[in-house]
């Protein structure tokens, strides 16, 4: 196996141990991991591949990726205030209790 | 023998490990975990050994390990490893009262049911703070410094069912911050002016000549050079790290964690960082003192914050009544003395008394826990009373430990040490002020700890708790005998007639001994102080000692409003809720008011527009186009109704739903082969 398909079968890795945490928890803040954790796993993937280019010079790769980290800290900061708020409301973080604004 | 620069890393790696194999055991496992957290530091004690004999056979080279972390654009960010004498002391001191502290931690929290955890973040905290101490990159110093932060939010809120011990834990947190990111400008300012972070690289460094002249040729706003302001920056993070004037207030707090919590981190290791790190930076924080025409040095900051901080700390702690918390405002004004020593241009002096410190304070935390753990955590040390007799060991060694801290002539580590940041006080051209206060705290220092160890040891037994008060078990005993014997023999590695220690941080081969006679007059004055210290104590709370646990206290009684102003710790917390506090929620008002009336209301009013041309535009419509649209309209509502059930509300179901379709595309494209 290349280096590549290792990045690539570890990345995949991760994306399902992130996609299963999304899925099964109830707790909100441990779906919000697992997001977190499929996020990474794409970031593994754009320097996997910017890694193993043809031509790896540019540091597209990395600049992606520090973008992609600075919108998930975004999002991670927007995700826990709404946790919050969440929990205001209804005294815990169950998150399919969370279903008031269904239409 | 000797452990080289290239294997630095092996020291701050054998912790994390052990706070894995912590992380990763079970519940039940407390026994595995503690022991790996006390295997491995003990290896990293004898790692540091070695370091220290490779450090002390070439004192005056700064030897370097650096490799690239990544390449980025133009250039890479490198990191690297640093050998010293300074990283190689600091490692010894941090391993050795680290595992000794370990060893008390088995006995204290033998009765706590996540012990675990507490082994697991403590092997964490070991194994950032050696990362601290060992890199040669501001980068990564930030890096162990965040991570020292997060395991001492972690242990100040073990407990964190105690809504105060959660309170103190987030207080820290977020104190901390607000000199970090003092510190995270000033290392992005060095970065854009120097390009570099490595402390010491074969000249291209950013503490060697190179990039010291090109920042202090460099003027910044204000008339200062750019060396003054990135200096005082990265102060900022010492400042509140090493818990000084005016970032203080978290420290004292600190004291909710587990008493062994506060003997490690916030007393011996971690509040002393922020003097590490001014004292691996002094070259950049003095590199201004040749320069005439700044308004004032980045060092003068350092000297009159530390001066302000040590008298402070000891002001307040003459009037505290919590075991602990008497100890942590001692550890502000020790920390003060530091800064003041770095400040008046002898970093080697402040490093002698952080070592020396370190060990004797640790000695004192942990005969504080030895004492709370008998008394059935009664802390007040109006309630205590009478433990001389119950608690031989705690107390001869703790009062080795309080004669250490208020320096006691001659025999005692504290004394040396204290002599040696005094003299450099004396020495510095600039002011008198940092030396008078550094007297006063000498008296007030003596003072408190006599009050402390008399209402503690001496008189009676003034509660249940320590009438029945038994010694701690060999645990916790050994740890204390051997950190007062440091307590003592420590001080006579840098005495004035043989000062081996400085003379081998500041990299001299040859050991001179500096006249005894030099700095002969301000030693007298410093030991006929900590006499009249120690006098005024034993006189006022040790000659008559308290009867009841309620009884008043003889000081309080005197000067009530004073003794009131320092008991409610000069009410600085008080000022920060009327200021930093107010100015906080006016702010979020502010933001709120904003959101909730100007943007909501422009979207308002952009709807009333919509819904005015809407009613407009039906009394058009309604008679001419109507019938048409009524029957597309209806089957429209149809399928907005479908597509509204699947609208659960559910976040689960959209998730589930998310996946399905992406396995979907996948298979697609997998059996769709390439195109």
């Amino acid at each position: 196996m290349t280096a590549l398909q290792l990045c690539l079968v570890f990345s995949s890795a991760l994306f399902c141990v992130g996609l299963v945490g999304a899925l099964a928890r109830s707790n909100t803040i441990l779906v919000l991991l697992g997001i977190e954790l499929m996020l990474n796993a794409a970031n593994i993937n754009f320097i996997a591949f910017w890694r193993f280019s043809p031509s790896p010079a540019p540091a597209t790769g990395v600049m992606f990726v520090i973008f992609s980290i600075a919108v998930a800290a975004a999002e991670a900061a927007v995700g826990l205030a709404l946790v919050i708020a969440v929990y205001r409301h209804q005294k815990n973080i169950r998150l399919q209790e969370a279903n008031r604004l269904k239409g | 023998m000797g452990l080289s620069v290239q294997n630095l890393w092996l020291i701050p790696l054998l912790p994390l490990v052990a706070a894995a194999i912590g992380a990763l055991t079970p519940r039940t496992g407390r026994t595995l975990a503690a022991g790996a957290a006390i295997l491995a530091m003990s290896f990293s004690f004898l790692l540091s050994c070695g370091a220290l004999v490779t450090a002390l056979a070439n004192p005056a080279t700064h030897a370097t390990s650096n490799f690239a972390w990544f390449d980025l654009g133009m250039g890479a960010l490198r990191l690297g490893w640093l050998l010293d004498p300074l990283t190689a002391f600091m490692c010894v001191m941090v391993t050795f009262v680290g595992t000794l502290i370990f060893i008390f931690s088995t006995g204290y929290m033998h009765e706590d049911a996540n012990a675990k955890q507490f082994f697991c973040f403590l092997s964490l905290f070991a194994s950032a703070m050696l990362g601290v101490i060992v890199a040669n990159s501001l980068l990564l110093l930030f890096v162990s410094w965040e991570l020292v932060g997060l395991a001492s939010y972690l242990l100040i809120g073990f407990w964190f069912h105690k809504p105060e011990a959660a309170g103190a834990a987030k207080k820290a947190f977020i104190t901390t911050r607000i000199g970090d990111l003092g510190l995270l400008l000033g290392m992005l300012w060095l970065y854009d002016s120097t390009g570099s972070l490595l402390f010491y690289d074969g000249g291209h460094g950013v503490l060697e000549a190179g990039a010291l002249s090109a920042l202090t040729a460099h003027t910044a706003l204000g008339g200062f050079a750019l060396s003054t302001i990135i200096g005082l920056l990265i102060f900022c993070g010492a400042v509140g790290k090493s818990g000084q004037f005016p970032l203080h207030v978290w420290l004292p707090d600190a004291m909710e964690g587990p008493t062994p919590v506060s003997a490690l981190i916030h007393a011996a290791t971690m509040v002393a960082a922020g003097v590490f790190l001014i004292a691996r930076v002094y070259p950049l924080m003095s590199a201004d003192q040749a320069l005439a025409h700044v308004p004032f040095h980045a060092l003068t900051v350092v000297a009159f914050i530390g001066a302000i901080t040590a008298l402070m700390g000891a002001l307040i702690a003459v009037a505290q009544n919590d075991i602990k918390r008497i100890l942590a405002f001692s550890t502000v004004s020790q920390l003060g003395y530091m800064m003041l020593a770095i400040g008046v241009g002898s970093w080697v002096a402040a490093i002698f008394h952080l070592l020396t410190h370190a060990f004797f304070k640790a000695l004192l935390f942990l005969g504080a826990g030895s004492v709370i753990h008998a008394a059935h955590h009664e802390q007040d040390i109006r309630s205590l009373g009478g433990l001389r007799s119950h608690m031989k060991v705690t107390f001869a060694t703790f009062a080795i430990g309080m004669m250490a801290l208020a320096g006691v002539p001659f025999l005692f580590s504290g004394f040396w040490s204290k002599e040696g940041i005094l003299h450099a006080a004396h020495e510095w051209d600039v002011s008198r002020v940092p030396l008078l206060f550094g007297l006063a705290a000498v008296v007030l220092t003596a003072f408190y700890m006599t009050r402390l160890v008399a209402e503690t040891f001496f008189g009676k037994a003034r509660s249940h708790a320590s009438e029945h008060a038994h010694e701690s078990p060999a645990s916790m005993t050994l740890p204390l005998v051997v950190l007062a014997v440091c307590a003592i023999a420590l001080g006579f590695l840098g005495t004035p007639a043989f000062p081996w220690l400085q003379a081998k941080l500041l990299g001299e081969t040859e050991v001179l001994g500096h006249s005894l006679l030099a700095g002969s007059g301000l030693m007298m004055l410093s030991v006929v102080l900590v006499a009249l210290g120690l006098g005024t104590g034993w006189a006022i709370y040790g000659r008559v000692t308290r009867e009841k646990s309620t009884s008043p206290d003889p000081l309080a009684a005197r000067f009530p409003g004073v003794i009131a102003f320092l008991g409610a710790r000069m009410k600085f917390d008080e000022l920060y809720a009327a200021t930093v506090f107010k100015l906080n929620a006016a702010t979020a008002t502010f933001a709120d008011v904003l959101d909730r009336f100007v943007w909501d209301g422009a979207v308002r009013f952009l709807a009333r527009l919509g819904e005015f041309a809407g009613v407009v535009n039906r009394e058009a419509d309604e008679d001419g186009l109507n019938a048409g649209f009524d029957a597309g309209s209806e089957s429209l509502r149809g399928t907005g109704k479908a597509y509204s059930r699947a609208q659960t509300g559910d976040a689960h179901g959209y998730l589930r739903i998310i996946a399905i379709g992406f396995v979907v595309l996948v298979l697609i494209m997998m059996l769709g082969g390439n195109r």
